[in-house]
């Protein structure tokens, strides 16, 4: 059953409109990821959800209670700030007991959730510090464990990382998801960056425009997007331009390379399309089974530790008998092994990729559309 | 052989940097003539600080009785006059009461026009700044015309005498209490803290309490002081409004019947100042009170 619920969520400001339609369910204990650019209505919603935005139209409830008008401070939902937004003026302690102080918890009630959740958080002698003592990352477990001390029903973080370096961030993010399987707690978190998102979540609703643009877990998010929006800002993606040779059959023209892919689509002959690869899916080894193939010349190789990135030039040849020379760049990454011999520069490939590798952009969408959407993004 | 460890290079640099341009250059070394013009500014400025002083203290050392000189005199006359602890102890009810209201209403404003009401901050500023471009002699006669008489007969009373010399005192502090506290508000996230006290259960009142006025402490304590000075100093408004027992009229009065002793009560006046500076200094010292940005650190 639906633990937090926000039904046909909508918020204007004035003429803009920052969140559209917005409609989630999320079960208890469930992680669910905002992911999306900045502008595109991500914090928004989590600030309706804290309460400290009101939505123009629709509701949101937590475990059945309508929560829609109940001011923050009656919500029972606790939040990480980017900026931590520790109190200066009290100590570590202080600002974790301060949630259990407003409820008028005894003392001595207050003094050992505050000891538990310092053991939670790692610090565990950190109690008599000040914010300013300690470091971002430090500061940061401490704004975790003030927000989950009163026991909230919903935990939501904002953009909780940003502000750290990225060792602190990657140790960071898998402690954050280690207590909340612990305390198996119902959270929403808002992000820009995708391996976040990806790495964290059960569940990613993916934004843009204060649009939803695709729920899912990260696998299907990641190898399936719905929209190309989703397919350009989630993960590394080629988008090559191509025409459409034979729509029924899935058949498709990429720099005068005839490719099939794994089923038709709707289309016309010779519509120009997108098609998006993603890196991962091409291989310089000669695929056994059913795979499509392009060649090239190699323009680049960078060794990035587990993979090596190769791009490659895509021959022109021949399209209806005429010769392409239309400059796209397919990018690959081959898995780093001992026995990976790498090509040189300018060395003619083969590229291969399973048929069902390559997806069609949105083929009745204009191509103006789907390039400016890969742009934003 | 192992690999040089950039991180610690990199923080012996920084080190060695930092040394070198202590004392405000811009580089790691500066010129002899650029330190030879900081130390040639900082004299001048002492000495114009410090002659005016100077010549006040030997001025108050200056009594001669039947001949001999008695450079104690006008303190001992000033100690000994019960109108020196009335008129100081007044000024100081009348200061407090004043720092009472002006943060009342200073503190809760500034708070608001930061939180929710942006754009009111230009007009809310101009309103602040009225006081430095209304005389106090304008203003005074404007008190008495409407507090004078019928329908408000104010100052036909002690009581009601006092509280217009409050009221007036604390729109003269608007300029200094909003600024003061102002730039307290911009040193903290007021918007975050606001907000994580509000997730966390807290209302207004304690939001207002227990989290703003704290972080606002040495801003609050900069204005109070400055308030203070102001009050204990002002003539104009306590002599219009025949509170002649207030320091400021007092002092004034003195100096017409008697040569050495305002020399005393001005260095007394500059000795509480400099005290209540010292008092903020060391307090804005305090570690409780210093803000962490994010990922500063």
């Amino acid at each position: 059953m639906s633990y937090l619920t926000l039904t046909d969520v909508q918020k204007r400001f004035g003429e803009f409109s920052a969140v559209q339609d917005f409609n989630l369910s999320a079960e208890k204990g469930e992680f669910v990821s905002f992911l999306g650019p900045s502008g595109c209505g991500k914090t928004t919603t989590l600030r309706m959800i804290a309460g400290f935005e009101q939505p123009t139209s629709g509701t949101i409830t937590i475990d059945g209670r309508d929560v829609t008008r109940v001011p923050p401070n009656r919500r029972n939902v606790g939040m990480v700030f980017q900026s931590y937004a520790l109190f200066p003026n009290m100590t570590v302690a202080e600002n974790i007991g301060f949630g259990l102080k407003v409820r008028k918890r005894p003392a001595d009630q207050i003094r050992k959730r505050v000891e538990e959740l310092l053991e939670i958080v790692n610090l565990p002698d950190r109690g008599g510090r000040y914010p300013y003592q300690l470091s971002g990352g430090q500061q940061q477990r401490v704004a975790l464990a003030r927000a989950l001390a009163f026991e909230p029903q919903v935990l939501l973080l904002d953009e909780p990382l940003s502000a750290l370096d990225a060792k602190i961030r990657v140790a960071l993010r898998v402690e954050i998801r280690q207590i909340q399987r612990q305390l198996g707690i119902t959270t929403v978190y808002v992000t820009h960056d995708q391996e976040e998102a990806l790495s964290l979540s059960d569940r990613v609703v993916v934004m843009s425009e204060g649009r939803m643009e695709q729920v899912g877990t990260p696998f299907e998010i990641y190898n399936f997007p719905a929209t190309a929006f989703v397919a350009s800002f989630v993960g590394t993606l080629n988008v090559l331009k191509a025409t459409v040779v034979d729509p029924a059959r899935g058949e498709v023209s990429i720099s005068g390379q005839q490719v099939l892919l794994a089923k038709g689509f709707e289309g016309a002959k010779d519509q120009e399309v997108r098609v998006a690869i993603r890196p991962e899916m091409g291989s310089l080894a000669d695929r056994t089974g059913e795979s499509s193939r392009l060649s090239g010349r190699v323009m680049d190789v960078s060794f990035l530790g587990s993979i090596v990135r190769i791009r490659v030039a895509l021959e022109g040849g021949s399209n209806n008998g005429h010769d392409t020379d239309d400059g796209q760049v397919l990018i690959l990454d081959e898995f780093n092994e001992p026995t990976l011999k790498l090509p040189k520069l300018e060395d003619p490939v083969t590229v291969s990729f399973p048929i069902d590798g390559p997806l069609v952009l949105d083929a009745k969408a204009p191509v103006e559309e789907v390039e400016a959407l890969i742009a934003e993004a | 052989m192992t690999a040089p460890n950039p991180a610690i290079s990199t923080t012996a640099v920084s080190r060695r940097w930092l040394r070198g341009s202590r004392g405000g250059g811009p580089g790691p070394t500066r010129s002899l003539a650029a330190r030879v013009t900081s130390w040639v500014i900082l004299v001048l400025v002492g000495l114009y600080f410090f002659i005016p002083l100077l010549a006040t203290f030997l001025h108050s050392i200056k009594p001669v009785i039947n001949g001999v000189p008695d450079p104690t005199l006008a303190y001992r006359t000033i100690l000994g006059l019960p109108n020196f602890y009335g008129g100081l102890i007044y000024s100081f009810v009348i200061g407090i009461l004043t720092i009472f209201f002006s943060l009342l209403i200073i503190v809760p404003t500034a708070y608001w026009v930061r939180l929710r009401a942006p754009r009111l901050r230009p007009i809310v500023e101009f309103v602040t700044l009225l006081p430095f471009v209304i005389p106090p002699i304008v203003y005074v006669f404007g008190l008495i015309r409407t507090y004078g008489g019928p329908p408000f007969p104010l100052l036909e009373t002690n009581l009601g005498s006092d509280a217009v010399l409050v009221a007036a005192y604390v729109i003269l502090s608007f300029p200094y209490m909003y600024r003061a506290v102002d730039t307290g508000l911009a040193a903290i996230d007021v918007r975050a803290l606001t907000e994580a006290s509000q997730s966390l259960g807290a209302g207004w009142a304690r939001i207002i309490l227990r989290v703003i006025f704290p972080n606002l402490r040495t801003s609050i304590l900069a204005g109070a002081f400055l308030t203070l000075a102001i009050v204990v100093g002002e003539f104009t408004i306590a002599i219009y409004l025949a509170r002649n027992q207030a320091f400021g009229p007092w002092i004034s009065l003195l100096g017409r019947t008697q040569p050495y002793t305002p020399a005393v009560v001005t260095l007394i006046s500059f000795a509480l100042t400099w005290l209540a500076m010292g008092i903020i200094a060391y307090l804005g010292r305090s570690s409780r009170t210093r803000i962490q940005v994010a990922g500063a650190r």
